[in-house]
């Protein structure tokens, strides 16, 4: 694993460390928040849809390919709105196409490639228990679009996490080679979830805009639900350990590249095409 | 279908009640829930419509089709907004089209749960074939053809059938 990923750079520079300095002002806070929204759900969602024609059984086949185009459709509104917000003609498809990867604000864990089946369910698993409460939280936002935008997402994700929980349970408490192929996938993916949770110089600036996101409050909520399930499938929760990060300030791992490089070329060929 | 331009917003939801889901073809986007609010200005229509399921693929083919049939009907400019609140439900979809979809072959939608965080164990109500009438049936599969469906199985019959979720 390259190290790299977790240098301090990711996080803002602390203000005590230089006595007397100011955070440094983010330009545009909303439009940073609205890119990591969008592009979590946007990464998350065409990794997804790599299962399309390949899923273990026909209905999960159909089942993640469904889920894919949910999280590509919430990815889209909110890209959409962050082109709003941002101002200067970008629209959804010019966000999510002619970005370089430095520019895409994701958390890791959803960049890394989709793994075995049991992979996939557990990796769901731990960002749809965050994502319900994320959007739950922002659902009461004061900026009546984002709100609006993830009340409706809210709606599909509680559905997304009851698939991911069951699977996750019917994997851990399942055949001896489930069980430890989930908890191999849930020890390998705990490292990167801390960045989920981690608040820096983009939530200061939105709490003054009134947009509050209470990560401590989320990850202490997120921790009993995974805690719940885990012992449902009788899978052991990692101890917490040095945490990955690095994706929210452009800074990914080498997943990221190839990714893009299949999901935007047929835009970045054809520019302007439709179909 | 008139040729006269419409004037009022009950003649603009007249002729876009003939627009079809294109993916449930028997019910109309009207009847769906998807189109809020239409306003006539002069001889542009503004129409407002909420998206189903965030991904669904046929909501582009849903505008494109409500500007077509306002264009056919005379209207010389159609503006199609999106709003997300208050969020689509199944909620909205009436008796006569339940009725529809259940003729269709496709087991209308419950009531939607109540909003609040998802419980992991909770009861599901058998869902009735659509064809023999049974409530011996079983959940096959959450999800289906379209986002909006999910798949059963009729003990009684042996018939497969969709349903459309309650969302």
């Amino acid at each position: 694993m390259n190290d790299e990923i977790d240098a301090p750079l990711a996080r803002p520079r602390s203000t005590a460390a230089v006595a007397g300095a100011r955070t440094p002002r983010v330009e545009n806070p909303l439009f940073e928040y609205l890119l990591r929204l969008a592009d979590d759900r946007l990464v998350l969602g065409h990794r997804m849809s790599e299962w399309c024609g390949h899923g273990p059984i026909l209905e999960q086949d159909i089942a993640l390919s469904n889920i894919a185009l949910d999280f590509i459709g919430h990815a889209s509104a909110l890209l959409s709105l962050a082109g709003v917000v941002e101002g200067k003609g970008r629209n959804e498809d010019a966000l999510a196409y002619f970005r370089e990867g430095v520019e895409f604000r994701n958390a890791l864990m959803v960049e890394l490639p989709k793994g075995d089946f049991g992979f996939t369910m557990v990796r769901q698993f731990l960002f749809d228990a965050y994502s319900v409460l994320l959007l739950d939280a922002l659902s009461r936002a004061s900026d009546e679009r984002l709100a609006a935008i993830a009340a409706k997402c809210l709606k599909e994700d509680k559905y997304h996490f009851r698939h991911s929980s069951e699977w996750v349970v019917r994997l851990g408490d399942g055949t001896e080679e489930s069980h430890w192929r989930a908890q191999q996938a849930l020890d390998e993916l705990w490292r990167y979830t801390g960045e989920l949770f981690e608040p820096d110089a983009v939530d200061a600036e939105l709490a003054v805009q009134g947009i509050i996101v209470d990560h401590e409050a989320i990850r202490a909520r997120w921790r009993i639900m995974v805690e719940d399930v885990m012992q449902r499938a009788t899978l052991a929760v990692p101890a917490d350990g040095a945490m990955r990060r690095g994706g929210r300030a452009g800074r990914h791992t080498e997943h990221l590249g190839h990714m893009l490089a299949e999901m935007q070329i047929v835009a970045r060929s054809h520019p302007g095409a439709t179909w | 279908m008139t040729t006269v331009a419409p004037r009022s917003r009950d003649a603009v939801f007249a002729i876009l009640d003939a627009v079809k889901d294109p993916e449930v073809p028997v019910i109309s986007v009207v009847e769906l829930g998807i189109v809020r609010d239409a306003v006539v200005e002069g001889d542009m229509v503004r129409v407002t419509v909420t998206p189903t399921y965030s991904g669904c693929p046929a909501m582009r083919e849903i505008e494109d089709d409500i500007r077509a049939a306002l264009v056919a009907c005379g209207v010389r400019e159609v503006i199609v907004d999106t709003v997300f609140a208050p969020a689509w439900t199944t909620d909205w979809i009436g008796p006569a089209a339940r009725e529809k979809l259940r003729a269709y072959g496709i087991a209308p939608p419950g009531r939607a749960e109540p909003q609040g965080l998802v419980t992991l164990t909770r009861s599901r109500v058998p869902v009735s074939c659509p064809y023999c009438g049974s409530a011996n049936t079983r959940l096959q599969s959450e999800f289906g053809s379209t986002a909006c469906k999910a798949i059963h199985v009729c003990r009684h019959c042996q018939q497969p059938f969709e349903e459309f979720k309650a969302f």
